[in-house]
This record gives structure tokens, C-alpha cells and sequence, in this order.
């Protein structure tokens, strides 16, 4: 099952590298990885999704605690979360069959975000079962690059702390 | 528990002065109590050694920065103290790898400071360059580059204080040559800031009463300790918990030392060479209390049937211990010392004839054995001699493989810090470097490296530094001409296929005297007792070589992927009674 | 670079399964493996079994390290691709020293460890090490495998990565439970899409090149190791004569151009000749094959070479413009690239510089103390070069010994002068030495080495003595740490 953990660490050299090895050296398999800065200077935010029965989640949750720039873990597995992921994607469309697309954009609220004789790329952010089912939409038309953050994701208001 | 989280030191200007880091490290080093050193000099170390040359710090130089690493790990297990070791960048820096990978496996509180070279010659492959970091992240318990001198002081602090707490462990300071010679006004008071880095001493109150009321209840309990207990300075209270409790007492490789093996409720040690007694009583028991153990695959054997029977206590200090292996029913986190003496006021005192019984039975019936009427040196009859003579009072250091096993056998270990091996890493070659740390360490002991003869070819040259130091260790090596332990699994499971397994050895009491120390070579059985006197009478290094049975096995073994019960040579064992 | 695998792909239904272990065996004797050094331990148990049964000789080191040196030696001093094995956790951490310096000096090396079984990974198991965390920066590549499907593809890329392209050490860590299973292999394909190898270099930058070398009045020819280990030496002698360049050679270059000839200008940098550092900082036009321009050649990077444009051929790009910036950069495999040059360039006298070349020949030559009462350590070197005619294989430790047979000792044959250059690890000159005799049984190889080089690794002169190979360690002993001292 996916777990989504969140890591609040410090932001500095090498901590990324001491979380890719610690991941690489225990075996565990990373389904997302996403780094960004927080309100804080000091630290960054990880969000990691990971897959694995509740064992394999536990150790990694336990092992990334034990990085010492890492400040602290959460696993939202079973909380209220929101979770995002944010796609680009170019499409093969020609001309004549933009409609079509431009109505599956609305319709997946997303935004196009460039247009070209043969392609149109757009930008769609959401839950990562909408991007699966924009990008399952798209493919009858050829699509031909694709990229996406990875989840991020905060727990709702109102739910308890770790 | 939060490290202090003082706010970034106030400047007390008035006690700044402007120092070399260099300097700044040295006084550090000995501001936090640092006497003994070990290491290696080399190009980019040069303003390091020049400032050490005048500081109250004893410096042991190695033959090889592996050695000057082991030394350091061992003078931290024989003392208690953190082991400081220093080498220089690029292959100073990689021959550390194997050292901190030992410190790491057994949770050994060591610092290591690196030279690097010039902070804008970094990444560009320069003479004697190497990601230090980048190659000791998976061995170190926190490692980091010292990029602006102004952390240089806390950084070295944080390493003392990340290596020596919660479980201890290696860390790693790399320090480029120009932050060695660079100036910076430096007032010695560096706060360390270590947001990151939590440890929890006391225990939860619950998780404890819980852990005290399972014991109570238990008609068949066994305690189960590891190193934890001897890095924790916990034996006293461990011996104090164990007779309130009244609980046989088995213990890891790492454990021996933290419970008298001469009480009759030792049940030594477990696991894939462990007594025969150790592991029944595992399998038996039904509630087996770990402390400072981590279960690994030599102790568990098959995991999924190890302690079936038993419901499980695993206090620890390293929560991602809890439930590694195998699953714990009532975990307690914690520092050791703290939560035995916790336990101790609530456990009562129980009887349990009937499991007593049983033990003491298995005890009679399936001791440690060898063939006492042969006619050839047998390694056991070696240590069981050294033990005799020495009174259980030895610091014994030991290789890897049959030689580690015997030892852990027939030394019977009554103090903590005085069983010193590579239990986790298995390195080989750790013997000797560490029978030279753990006598500087403790001077006024006796210390034994208990040896093969393919562990010791690995660091032999060591035996120099031994002489240079003046040293009065004792080597002790049980020579069968091959890697012992790797040949016994060949002969069990590769039809006698000895597959470079044998190795053509050098004269080692000839190597000894071209040394500079003292060589032995014993032959005959009834010269053992002899040249034990005579090695222990030494007053300079001694190597003394005994031309054991070449083709002994470690008995009993549990075979890979069997349960700790399933064990072979009892038969073989019992034929020699 | 895709590489056309042996037999063309599709089910080969008549293989017979084999186990892991008979699969490496197999995989190595392919790749022509006539010689593998290691050490045994639990984890490479059912490896060792099937090498017992192979045809490929073993050397048994007394320590990981030395196994690393000598198979990295054995490369050096033959060409091939040097294999060593070790077991997991200490093994493994034991080879990094050795991996590091083939990693320095681009050797090429392939390194099989043992690895805990793949379902105790992770849980911290009886040496078990992390170890393609550790090696990942000591190494060109690394990988472990954990399916048996992928043992014999992931050998194979071993071999292809560590041997062409820039060479380099790669390491295969393997689970001992994948070395037991057992998996019927078809044809081998190898799956690299990432990897791209130059080889002949951009025709315009070459016709640049040589337009240069023609007009230049004061060239430098300056060899590193790439020529060595490119087999280029002959087309860099014939590039040489063919524009009339005057040449000299990093550390890790000497041998690629025969020192005694009056156009060599040995080796420049730190501890290098003065007439080689001047010519560098005097010439108008710098062409470096197969140099990286490191810290102890270049010594200030700004200042070096000031008048000069400059020449960089080199097969690895990320090696152009590292430190010193390239006028004219072409990257190409320097045998090819060599070659190619050699056609397109004109003899010129250029009587002046090479004038100026004698001159300071003459007035700086390295020289030492010939009337002390003392051994000098030089004297030594000059010997054993005279005595030798300049033909023996010399491997060095690191240090002061290092340097004065960089300056005293006259080689003219690639491969003759095995020594760590990049890494300079103290203790490789004794393993490097067994190592280079067992690759040239034939040959006079001698270790000059330091007493405290000599220290680090002095267990291995039994594993000299076990192969009966007649070695000779020349230890030029000071009492000091020589180059610390000094």
C-alpha cells in the first residue's frame, strides 16, 4: 500500500544524499520524492511516497527519524490529507481536434499552458488518481512527454498531530 | 528529549581570540576531555599534527589507518570513552572504511577527522581527493564537511555529543586544509545545534509496569542481553535486575562480559555457535526480555520460529531496533541503565524450580566440549589454559571466525568491557589493532589478541606500532594454516572443496622477532601451559604461535536458515564427554 | 551506447539452468578472465566453489586491499581488465582504498562482491555493509543484483563499462541467494541506454587542431595516462616525430614516449623537470592527449601555461575545461584521435625553441649529491635503471621514492611504470608489483617503495611468496615519513 511520509529537514548540503542512501541501503523503494523549501529557512520539506506493507513503512519511518538532519517524520497513512501532484504534459493534437482537448482540460480543470502547430501542453495538478485518469484520456491522441512533481500533500485541519 | 536548543551562541567578545582552525580543533579536542589519539599524517593533516605536536594529547601513529581506526574503536569499548581517530584525504580517508563500518555495526562512539583538500579544488579529482562524505554515509552515524570555519568548533562538538549519546556510534568531520590554516575569532563556548537529534533516556512509565508484569507472570523467562548493556555502563544494574527477578541470563557476543559467566544462571551466549543450554532455553521460554540486543541473523537463526513460545520484552535505545527482525510485544525505548532500574522496583522474586531445573539439567548434559585426550593442540584447550591462567581477568581481543567463536566459548567473561570483537562487521584483522587500543586504554591490564592466523596476516604489521608504543600485548595466535571457519563450511557443504581457503603463512615467531617483539611457537601439546606462562610473564609484545589441530570445527552450529534449537555436532560433542 | 550483444537475441531453449555462481564463473571466462584475485568469506562461498572447478587462476592476497591493488596492477601492466572478488560487509569495505585509486587513474576493473541474502538486506545482518552506497564514488559504475535473470547482463555491462569509454573500476554486488539459484540464460543483451563512448573526435575541431600544430612556433606535446591506456603510444611517437613536437609526460604519462630521446621533456609539474615547466609556461601552443590537468601538474591553474593556446583531447568531456579552460577541445579516443592528427600535420625546425629546449636541458638537469658518503636514494634509482637498461616494470608507493623515480629512472615502453598517481595511496607498490608479475610472467618487476609504504602492506610479500613470483622490493628507507618531513 502507499504510505505518503512527510520529513521536515534541515536544509543542507548532503541531507538529500543521506535519505536516497539510507533508502538505497535498506532496501526500500521510493514511489515519489519531492523536496521543497518550507516557511522555515532552516528546513525543507520531503514529502516521500512510499510503497510497502505497514512493516516496511514503519522501519522507513523509523530510519529516516535517525537521519540526524532530519527534524522530524510524520506518516499520514490513515489521516484526512491533502495530497497533490502537478503534471505537465504535451499532447499530439492537430489542429482540428483542439476542441476535444480543450473540453477534457475544462472538464479536468486544468490549464493550457502552450500551443504548438502539432502539440498542445497542459498543466493539470490534483489528486494522483485525476492526473492517471487525464493522462489515461489523453493517450488515444499520442502523448508525447510527460512530467510530474510527485505528490505533496498536508493533513486537514482538525485532525491530530503524530 | 530535545538537545539543548539554545539560540546561536551569544559572541562573548571579550574572551574571543583569533586561532588557526587548527588550532581551534586541538582546543576543542581538549576542552572536551580528549587524552589519546590515533592516526596517520599526510599532506593535507600537516597544520592539524604541527598544532597537536604541542598539546596535551598522546598521539599513537599506526601502520596503516585501518589499524589507527580499529585501535581507536577499541580504546573506546575497553574505556568507555570516545575513541578519536585522524587520517588524511583520499586514501587516508578510504583506508577509515573498513574501521567505521566495525565502530558502526557495534555502535561504537567514535570521531573521525578527515583531512580534505582545499575547499575549490573540491570535485575536481585533485591529487589525494575523495568524497569522504560521500563514501562514509552508509558507516558513520553522521558525517559532515566543514565548508566555513565558523562552524568548525560546533561541528567538532556535535560529533563528540552525536557519537557518545543515544546509540553511539561513528561520526565523521571532514576538513578541508584551508579551514585548518584559516584565522577565525573563536571564543571556545560553540553551542551545538542539533534541531534533528532527539534521544530518549527514560523509558515510558506504562511500557515499563507492563514489561514488569509480564515478568512477573513468567514461569519461564530468559533474559536476553546484548552490547547495549556494556555501552550503557548498565551491568551492574543488570546483575541487580536479574537476581531481584531471579532470571537465567544469556547474552549476545557483544554481551558477554555484562553478566558473570561463572554464575550458574549464565547461559553464555546464543545463537548460531551458542551453548546448546542458551538456545533451548530460548525456544522454551515464554518471555524472553531483550535489552541492548538487536537480534540479528547470527542470534535468531530462522526468524519466523525463533522463540516461538514466548511473548516478547525489547528495551532499547534505538527505536528502529524495536521490531527489526522480529516482532516485540512490548517495546520500551529507552537508555538501559534507566529502564533496569525501573524495572528492578517492580519485578519480585520468583522460584521457578521447574525452569531452573530444566536449565541446570541442559547445562549438564550439552556444555561447551573438545576432545581433552587428544594428542594435538586443540584451540579450545589454548584458551581454556589462557582463561585458567589469567583468572577470567584478561582483556581479550579476538579476529574473526573460529578463533572469535572459541574464545566466546570457552572464555568465560565476568566484567563488562573486557570481551573485545567485531561482532556485527566480522572484520577480520581487528584482533591485533585492538589489543594495542584497548592497552593504551588500560594500561595495567593484561591483554590477549586471541587470533587466527588469516586474521592476523591481515593487519600483522601493527606489531610495530606494539613495539614503538612498548606495548606488553600478548598475541595469541591459533594457527591451523587455513581461514578455519570458511574451510568448516566448505567440508559441510561443498564436499571438502577447500577453495582458497589456505593460505601459505610466514613464520610468525620469526615475523615477531624482525618486529621487534617476542615469538613463540608451541607444537606439542604439553608445552601449552608453558609458553602461556611465558607469554604472560612478557613485559614487551608477544606472539605466540600454537600449531593447533588443523581440522577442528566450531561446535555446535546452527546451519543457515534452521532455528536455533536445530543444532548440529551435539552427538559429536557428546561422543568427547 | 546500445551494444550488439554476442549472439543475436530470441529464447535459447536448449540452455541448461545454472546457478548463480557457475553463471559469473561462465560470465568471466567469456570475457577471456585468465587471472581473478580475492578473498573468501560466507558470502562468496558458492562462488569460490565453482572457481575451484574453472580453469581461472586465483591469488589469494593476505588483505582485500592488496587483491584490489593487484588486480589493478594486473591491468596496468597488461591492458586487460583487472577482477578481484570479495566477500560482503568487511571484504567489500576492505576494496575501497583499491577502488578509489583504479577510480583516480581510470583502470579498468571489475569488482565482484558477496552480498548478505537479498531477504536480510537492510536489517543490519552479519557483515552486512550498504555496499554500492559506499563504492558509489569510488567506482565508474555500480550495481546490485537481485534477480538472478539480470547476473549475467549486469557482468557483462561490468566488463563493457570498465573497459571502454574513459576505463574505470565497476562493482557487482551479489546476494549469496542469488548466487545459488539457478536460471537458464539466453542470449546476452546489454542494456545501457545512458552510456555513449566519443571516439573519433569532431573532423573540424581536428583540422583546427593540426592548423594550429602547423603554425605553432614554440608547441608542447603533453601525454597523461589516457595514451597509456588508449594503446596510443606508438601514434603519439608518430605524431611527435611526424609535426616535430618536443613531449613531455604527466606522472601517470611516463612510458608513453621513450625518455631517452632528445625530444623528451619528462615529466613537468611539482616535482617535475625544469625544463619541462618552463617549456610549458613558455610555449605558444599546449596539445594535452589523455591529461586532466590535475592540481600537480598545473600547480595555479591561472598561471599556467599563460602564452599558450591550448589542445585538450581526452575521451570524457566532463574532463575539458575542468580546471584549465580548452581552445581547441577534442573529444575522442586519443588512439584514434592521435592518429587522425598525424595525417593532417607538417614537419616544421623550429630551430629556436628547440634550441632553448637544450639549452635549459642542459642547465636544469635533476640532479642530486653524487659525492656524499651516504646512499642517496637517487643514486639507488640510477642504478637499478642502468643495471636494467630502462626495462624493467617498476611499481612505487607514494612519497618522496615516488618522485625520484619519476625523475631518475629513464622508461621507454607504456605500461612499465605502475604507481598511484591520482589517489597516491601509500602500500599499493608491493601488491602492485605481484600483481604486475603475474600479468608479465616474463618480466623483471621491481617495487621502489618507502619504508612507511612499504609498512602499510608488507603482509602481502607471503602471498609473493605462496605464488612463488620473484618479485624484488627496493625499500629506499629513511626512518621518515620522506614528503611529510620534507
Amino acid at each position: 500500500m502507499k504510505h505518503i511520509i512527510s520529513a521536515l529537514v534541515e536544509n543542507k548540503p548532503g541531507v538529500l544524499a543521506h535519505v536516497a542512501g539510507m533508502f538505497a541501503a535498506r532496501g526500500f523503494n521510493i514511489d515519489s520524492l519531492v523536496v521543497g523549501r518550507t516557511e522555515d529557512p532552516n528546513l525543507s520539506r520531503m514529502t516521500i511516497v512510499v510503497i510497502g506493507d505497514d512493516h516496511i513503512v514503519e522501519q522507513v519511518r523509523k530510519q529516516l527519524a535517525r537521519i540526524i538532519p532530519v527534524v522530524k517524520v510524520q506518516d499520514f497513512a490513515g489521516r484526512a490529507v491533502v495530497a497533490r501532484d502537478l503534471m505537465l504534459v504535451s499532447i499530439a493534437v492537430p489542429p482540428e481536434k483542439r476542441p476535444e482537448i480543450f473540453a477534457l482540460v475544462e472538464m479536468f480543470r486544468g490549464h493550457v499552458v502552450d500551443i504548438s502547430q502539432k502539440t498542445v501542453m497542459v498543466e493539470v495538478s490534483g489528486p494522483e488518481t485525476k492526473i492517471e485518469a487525464f493522462i489515461d484520456v489523453c493517450r488515444p491522441y499520442g502523448i508525447k512527454n510527460v512530467a510530474r512533481t510527485g505528490t505533496i500533500a498536508m493533513p486537514r485541519q482538525g485532525t491530530s498531530e503524530d | 528529549m530535545s538537545s539543548e536548543s539554545q539560540s546561536s551562541a551569544p559572541a562573548i567578545e571579550a574572551a574571543a581570540t583569533v586561532k588557526t582552525g587548527a588550532q581551534i580543533v586541538v582546543d576543542t579536542l581538549v576542552d572536551l576531555g580528549v587524552e589519546t589519539m590515533f592516526g596517520y599524517t599526510g599532506g593535507v593533516v600537516l597544520p592539524l599534527f604541527d598544532r597537536l605536536y604541542d598539546a596535551p594529547i598522546r598521539f599513537i601513529i599506526p601502520r596503516h589507518e585501518q589499524g589507527g581506526c580499529h585501535m581507536a574503536d577499541a580504546y573506546a569499548r575497553a574505556s568507555g570513552k570516545v575513541g578519536v581517530v585522524l587520517a588524511t584525504s583520499g586514501p587516508g580517508a578510504c583506508n577509515l572504511v573498513t574501521g567505521l563500518g566495525t565502530a558502526m555495526m557495534d555502535s561504537i562512539p567514535l570521531v573521525a577527522l578527515t583531512g580534505q583538500v582545499r575547499t575549490d579544488l573540491i570535485g575536481n579529482d585533485a591529487f589525494q581527493e575523495a568524497d569522504t562524505t560521500g563514501i562514509t554515509r552508509p558507516v558513520t552515524k553522521y558525517n559532515s564537511i566543514v565548508k566555513d570555519i565558523k562552524d568548525l568548533e560546533r561541528t567538532v562538538r556535535e560529533a563528540f555529543h552525536i557519537a557518545s549519546t543515544g546509540r553511539p556510534g561513528p561520526v565523521l568531520v571532514d576538513l578541508p586544509v584551508d579551514i585548518s590554516v584559516g584565522k577565525y575569532k573563536c571564543n571556545g563556548k560553540a553551542q551545538i545545534d542539533l534541531p534533528g537529534y532527539r534521544i530518549r533516556t527514560k523509558g515510558h512509565a506504562r511500557q515499563i509496569s507492563m514489561a514488569a508484569e509480564a515478568i512477573n507472570k513468567a514461569e519461564r523467562p530468559v533474559l536476553y542481553v546484548g552490547g547495549g548493556v556494556i555501552l550503557a555502563n548498565a551491568a551492574a544494574e543488570l546483575r541487580t535486575f536479574a537476581e531481584k527477578a531471579h532470571l537465567p541470563v544469556t547474552m549476545t557476543l557483544l554481551g558477554l562480559g555484562s553478566y558473570d559467566q561463572r554464575k550458574p544462571e549464565s547461559l553464555d551466549m546464543l545463537g548460531m555457535h551458542g551453548s546448546a543450554y542458551a538456545n533451548y532455553a530460548v525456544q522454551e521460554c515464554d518471555l524472553l526480555i531483550a535489552i541492548g540486543a538487536r537480534f540479528d541473523d547470527r542470534v535468531t537463526g530462522k526468524v519466523a520460529t525463533f522463540a516461538p513460545n514466548a511473548k516478547i520484552v525489547h528495551v532499547d535505545i534505538d527505536p528502529s531496533s524495536i521490531s527489526k527482525n522480529v516482532h516485540v510485544d512490548i517495546p520500551v525505548v529507552g537508555d538501559a541503565k534507566h529502564i533496569l532500574v525501573e524495572l528492578t522496583k517492580e519485578v519480585e522474586y520468583r522460584e521457578r524450580a521447574a525452569w531452573f531445573t530444566k536449565i541446570a539439567d541442559w547445562k549438564k548434559k550439552h556444555p561447551f566440549r573438545y576432545d581433552k585426550k587428544a594428542k594435538t593442540v586443540k584451540p579450545q584447550y589454548v584458551i581454556d589454559e589462557i582463561c585458567r591462567q589469567t583468572n577470567h581477568d584478561a582483556v581479550i581481543t579476538t579476529g574473526v571466525g573460529q578463533n572469535q567463536m572459541w574464545t566466546a566459548q570457552f572464555y568465560k567473561f565476568i566484567r563488562p568491557r573486557q570481551f573485545i570483537s567485531s561482532g556485527g562487521l566480522g572484520t577480520m584483522g581487528f584482533g591485533l589493532p585492538a589489543a594495542i587500543g584497548a592497552q593504551i586504554a588500560k594500561p595495567d591490564a593484561t591483554v590477549i589478541d586471541i587470533d587466527g592466523d588469516h586474521s592476523f596476516n591481515m593487519t600483522m604489521t601493527e606489531l610495530a606500532t606494539a613495539v614503538q608504543y612498548e606495548l606488553p600485548i600478548k598475541v595469541c595466535i591459533l594457527n591451523n594454516g587455513y581461514m578455519g571457519m570458511v574451510r568448516q563450511w566448505q567440508e559441510l557443504f561443498y564436499n571438502r572443496r577447500y577453495s582458497c581457503s589456505y593460505l601459505k603463512n610466514p613464520n610468525y615467531a620469526d615475523v615477531a622477532r624482525a618486529l621487534g617483539a617476542v615469538g613463540i611457537t608451541v607444537d606439542k601439546k604439553e608445552d601449552v601451559p608453558k609458553a602461556v606462562t611465558q607469554m604472560l610473564a612478557e613485559k614487551q609484545p608477544c606472539v605466540a604461535d600454537f600449531r593447533v589441530e588443523r581440522e577442528e570445527n566450531v561446535w555446535p552450529m546452527v546451519p543457515a536458515g534452521k532455528s536455533i534449537s536445530e543444532m548440529d555436532g551435539l552427538t559429536i560433542l557428546e561422543s568427547m564427554a | 551506447m546500445q551494444t550488439d550483444s554476442p549472439s543475436p537475441a530470441g529464447p535459447a531453449e536448449d540452455s541448461i539452468p545454472k546457478t548463480g555462481a557457475q553463471i559469473i564463473v561462465d560470465a568471466l571466462l567469456a570475457h577471456g578472465v585468465d587471472t581473478v584475485f580475492g578473498y573468501i568469506g560466507a558470502s562468496v562461498l558458492p562462488l569460490f566453489d565453482r572457481l575451484y572447478e574453472s580453469p581461472i587462476r586465483f591469488i589469494v592476497p593476505c588483505h582485500e586491499q592488496g587483491g584490489a591493488h593487484m588486480a589493478d596492477a594486473y591491468a596496468r601492466a597488461s591492458g586487460r581488465v583487472g577482477v578481484v572478488v570479495a566477500t560482503s560487509g568487511p571484504g567489500a569495505c576492505n576494496l575501497v582504498t583499491g577502488l578509489a585509486t583504479a577510480m583516480m587513474d581510470s583502470i579498468p576493473l571489475v569488482a565482484i562482491t558477496g552480498q548478505v541474502r537479498t531477504d536480510l538486506i537492510g536489517g543490519d545482518a552479519f557483515q552486512e555493509a550498504p555496499t554500492t552506497g559506499i563504492t558509489r564514488a569510488v567506482t565508474k559504475h555500480n550495481s546490485i543484483v537481485t534477480d538472478i535473470r539480470d547476473l549475467a547482463r549486469t557482468i557483462y555491462e561490468a566488463f563493457h563499462l570498465a573497459s571502454t569509454g574513459r576505463p574505470g573500476p565497476v562493482l557487482i554486488d551479489v546476494p549469496a541467494d542469488i548466487e545459488f539459484q539457478k536460471h537458464a540464460d539466453g542470449p546476452i543483451r546489454l542494456n545501457l541506454p545512458g552510456y555513449k563512448i566519443p571516439k573519433n573526435g569532431h573532423a573540424k575541431q581536428i583540422g583546427q587542431a593540426a592548423d594550429a600544430i602547423n603554425r605553432s612556433e614554440r608547441p608542447v606535446l603533453l601525454a597523461g595516462g589516457g595514451v597509456i591506456t588508449a594503446n596510443a603510444s606508438e601514434e603519439l611517437r608518430e605524431l611527435a616525430s611526424k609535426a616535430n613536437l618536443p613531449v613531455a609526460m604527466t606522472l601517470m604519462g611516463l612510458g608513453s614516449f621513450d625518455q631517452r630521446r632528445p625530444e623528451s621533456l619528462d615529466m613537468p609539474g611539482m616535482h617535475g623537470t625544469p625544463y619541462a615547466n618552463f617549456a610549458i609556461q613558455e610555449c605558444d601552443l599546449l596539445i594535452a592527449v589523455g591529461a586532466r590537468f590535475d592540481d600537480r601538474v598545473t600547480g595555479k591553474a591561472e598561471a599556467f601555461a599563460p602564452k599558450a593556446k591550448i589542445i585538450h583531447i581526452d575521451i570524457d568531456p566532463s574532463n575539458i575545461s575542468k580546471t584549465v579552460p580548452a581552445d581547441i577541445p577534442i573529444v575522442g579516443d586519443a588512439k584514434v584521435v592521435l592518429a587522425a592528427l598525424a595525417g593532417c600535420v607538417e614537419y616544421r625546425e623550429r630551430p629556436a625553441w628547440f634550441a632553448r629546449i637544450a639549452e635549459w636541458k642542459r642547465r636544469h638537469t635533476v640532479d642530486y649529491d653524487r659525492s656524499a658518503p651516504t646512499i642517496k636514494p637517487q643514486h639507488v634509482i640510477e642504478e637499478l635503471c642502468r643495471r636494467t637498461e630502462g626495462e624493467a616494470v617498476i611499481t612505487t608507493g607514494v612519497g618522496q621514492h615516488q618522485m625520484f623515480c619519476a625523475q631518475f629512472y629513464k622508461f621507454r615502453h607504456p605500461r612499465q611504470l605502475i604507481t598511484s598517481g591520482g589517489l597516491g595511496t601509500m602500500g599499493f607498490g608491493l601488491p602492485a608489483a605481484i600483481g604486475a608479475q603475474i600479468a608479465r610472467p616474463d618480466a623483471l618487476v621491481v617495487d621502489i617503495d618507502g619504508d612507511h609504504s612499504f609498512n602499510m602492506t608488507m603482509a602481502e610479500l607471503s602471498t609473493a611468496v605462496q605464488n612463488e613470483l620473484p618479485i624484488k622490493v627496493c625499500i629506499l628507507s629513511n626512518g621518515y615519513m620522506g614528503m611529510v618531513r620534507q
